[in-house]
């Protein structure tokens, strides 16, 4: 491998009410199980990364569940990422001083950008996640130009914004943000595949790294978003938990394939 | 005991969360008398090279400087090894503490900048019989985030390819640096901790 760094691959818990839930295109949750027991499980299996969002933290205006985090992280020794309702450099400090490595912010960055920067000035870009749920716009899907158009939505894919999700990736940044999560809504929970055409479009744009998410049901899906998509990680929920896929299985299989991965793991 | 310097910049709890599993009791602080006394020194860093400004003005940099003379173990990780270079390209007018020659400079590269994510290390000739190292295998897996790389000069233990090769791991007798997070990097990053306190431990018994 001529750069030497790998491909990432993250498994993403998606909590309400303390417990992983699993929704198809942001509805009709079920249960998958307890977050600290399927974060460890997932990081000995071979994930790269851990990412918590409390999905319903944001509409229902209520604190991100700090006890959970923090019994997540106590035996967690990968990257940790938590997101959900972060609304105010307070929030982003309860969530680090919990055991969170990275906060993911969504909505608040969308109302209120000058919060990247408050929150990267104090804990490094490297801590501050932008997430952007996106989905395409209709009839415009791909340009002549290979222009990628796609509308960014915030509270949990509930509200349209108006804002372009390259041109967002972009403004994210240059506030200082230190990594992109960005999920195709069109694609999340189908199992069709990642959005590549979107994710290679905002993965060009910026410098810093995109983790491609939404979408994931197999082994080639992840090759492609890796090649065809430009992506520098990959996030998949719901094809971990239910055993569907092992992990270490799903690295072995893109290793094969001439992507660099962390193997053994 | 543990002490861990608080410069203000970043977190500390993953750091102290790893000692804690190893069973090893921290401390935090940013008293420069304290971090004299201390029996084994870590300095977690992130961020910019500027923030390790307020280790000088607080006493804390001439106090890290006394502890190590006195041989104390002292281990730097991300810009707290950075640290321990002459400077840093990031913030020219800060001076690190020269303990290894040459300065911190941007990655210049066609790749994405930061460097995040998992990458391997190996060993230089010098970092053979590294304590720090001891029982990780060369092309172990370990987690990077930064902008900023260190030269490979003397003293450089392990190196780490980006496009450019640059200092992963640095060694020499009583200071330890590593430019990845050993408190996120699985097995092979609490192994790197254990080593440090395994070496902390018999000096201070010794």
């Amino acid at each position: 491998m001529s750069t030497g760094i790998t491909k990432r691959i993250i498994a993403c818990l998606d909590v309400t009410n303390g417990r992983v839930v699993k929704g198809v295109q942001f509805v009709d949750l079920i249960d998958a199980g307890d977050p600290a027991e399927l974060a460890h499980l997932h990081a000995t299996s071979g994930a790269d990364e851990i990412v918590l969002l409390d999905i319903t933290a944001t509409s229902d205006a209520r604190p991100i569940l700090i006890d959970v985090v923090r019994r997540t992280a106590r035996q967690l020794f990968v990257p940790f990422t938590v997101g959900g309702g972060v609304r105010s450099l307070d929030d982003a400090s309860a969530l680090f001083d919990a055991g969170a490595d990275k906060i993911s912010i969504n909505s608040a960055a969308i109302k209120s950008p000058e919060i990247i920067t408050e929150i990267a000035e104090r804990f490094g870009s490297q801590a501050v996640i932008i997430a952007i749920d996106a989905k395409r716009k209709p009839g415009a899907s791909v340009s002549s130009t290979g222009t990628v158009s796609a509308e960014v939505y915030l509270a949990g894919g509930r509200i349209a914004t108006g804002l372009d999700a390259v041109e967002w990736a972009r403004e994210a940044e240059s506030r200082g943000g230190g990594e992109i999560l960005l999920t195709s809504m069109d694609c999340d929970g189908t199992r069709t595949g990642f959005d590549c055409p979107l994710t290679a479009a905002v993965a060009n744009a910026v410098s810093i790294p995109v983790i491609a998410s939404g979408g994931a049901g197999s082994g080639d899906h992840f090759v492609d978003v890796f090649k065809a998509g430009c992506a520098d990680a990959a996030l998949a929920a719901s094809i971990f938990h239910f055993g569907i896929h092992d992990v270490r299985e799903l690295k072995a299989q893109l290793q094969r394939e001439g992507i660099p991965m962390r193997l053994p793991c | 005991m543990i002490t861990l310097i608080d410069y203000k910049a970043g977190n500390l709890t993953s750091v102290r969360k790893a000692f804690t599993y190893l069973g090893q009791q921290s401390v935090v602080t940013d008293d420069p008398a304290l971090v004299l006394d201390a029996e084994a020194l870590v300095l977690p860093g992130v961020g910019h090279f500027i923030t390790t400004e307020r280790l000088a003005t607080s006493g804390v940099r001439r106090a890290v400087l006394a502890a190590i003379e006195r041989g104390t173990p002292f281990l730097g990780i991300c810009v707290g090894m950075q640290w321990q270079f002459a400077g840093s390209t990031e913030a020219p007018d800060t001076e690190g503490l020269a303990l290894f020659e040459g300065k911190c400079e941007r990655f210049q590269t066609n790749l994405k900048v930061p460097h995040v994510g998992w990458n391997q290390i190996r060993r230089t000739p010098h970092g053979g019989c590294s304590r720090l190292l001891d029982g990780v295998p060369d092309e172990s897996f370990v987690y990077f985030t930064h902008s900023y790389r260190a030269p490979v000069v003397a003293g450089v233990a392990a190196v780490t390819t980006y496009d450019e090769t640059f200092a992963a791991c640095v060694e020499r007798d009583n200071v330890f640096g590593v430019q990845f997070h050993p408190e996120k990097s699985g097995d092979t990053g609490l192994r790197i901790l254990r080593n440090f306190c395994d070496y902390a431990a018999e000096r201070s018994a010794g």
